[in-house]
């Protein structure tokens, strides 16, 4: 039963460190999803514009 | 972990963006080529106060469509095909970066929840205000635009955090009010003027985007769940 109990322990304590190694990994993701978003949605750049035109007037990106 | 969340919004930014690209080929981007037709004519470019002017009606140069060779066409097609990998790549990152530090379990149906926020931050809300914009349509300053857009995603974003994290007390008219604020402020707006782009063209445009984009949102979301959920089992 005790066997049990520390094993049960051990696996949430397993998990929660897993969740907080995540944590990490996720803000980068996080950070460049919206690098990403914001080069194609939002670059004033004539060139970036122009390639993105399409695709930025279809998801409503403010264009123009 | 890293590769779990890499591969995830690979893989679901890639299908998801492909299913998109073709979306908009067979719907918005026709529309935009034929309005392009009255972004290029005088009454549109001139920006003239001349409402209700019975010269701005006088339609001489309607439907000559805006000529393009193949090789045009064909890097405009592929560059929308990038600018839509880039950005349904980009919104996966950021989803399953979300879905993490919350923590929450996921699958592909939570996913599907997790895509209806996306869908409601960044396309209704900020579209509320600043309706799909076509060619040839009078709209203010862009920097100010790109302002209040990013500000209204921003203030959704931070409103359905509240009502799906909190959810309890004065958290949600916390929430109810900054999901409405921007909308109270107002998107930067113009005086409206008579132009050339057909109101028809305009309604059908804003709907095919709606519907389009809320489709990408769903589908995002369930394979961003489905694929974060798959590549935890491997």
């Amino acid at each position: 039963m005790k066997t049990k109990t520390a094993t049960r322990t051990l696996t949430q304590q397993q998990a929660a460190a897993e969740k907080t190694a995540a944590k990490l990994p996720a803000v980068l993701a996080l950070i460049f999803g919206v690098f990403l978003v914001f080069g194609a949605g939002f670059a004033q750049s004539s060139t970036l514009h122009n390639a993105a035109h399409d695709a930025r007037h279809a998801f409503s990106f403010p264009c123009h | 972990m890293f590769s779990r969340i890499v591969l995830t919004a690979l893989a679901a930014g890639v299908l998801a963006g492909v299913c998109v690209f073709v979306a908009h080929m067979l719907t918005t981007t026709p529309l935009i080529q034929q309005a392009e037709v009255y972004e290029l004519s005088p009454a549109s470019a001139s920006h003239t106060h001349n409402n209700g002017n019975a010269e701005s009606k006088d339609h001489s140069h309607q439907n000559t469509a805006v000529e393009e060779s193949m090789a045009e066409l064909f890097q405009r097609h592929g560059l929308t095909l990038v600018a839509d990998l880039l950005m349904s790549i980009g919104f996966g990152f950021a989803l399953i970066g979300a879905i993490i530090l919350s923590g929450r379990e996921i699958d592909w149906r939570q996913g599907l929840v997790w895509g209806l926020c996306g869908f409601a931050a960044f396309y209704v809300s900020p579209t509320f205000g600043l309706p799909p914009e076509m060619p040839g349509m009078v709209a203010a300053d862009v920097t100010e635009r790109q302002i209040w857009w990013v500000l209204t995603a921003a203030a959704a974003i931070a409103g359905l955090a509240l009502i799906f994290f909190v959810g309890k007390g004065i958290s949600l008219i916390l929430a109810a009010i900054l999901i409405v604020l921007p909308h109270i402020i107002g998107a930067p707006g113009v005086e409206l003027q008579s132009g050339d782009l057909p109101a028809e063209l305009a309604a059908r445009f804003a709907v095919v985007s709606l519907v389009v984009t809320g489709l990408f949102w769903l589908l995002l979301g369930g394979l961003t769940g489905f694929f974060y959920d798959r590549f935890g089992r491997a």
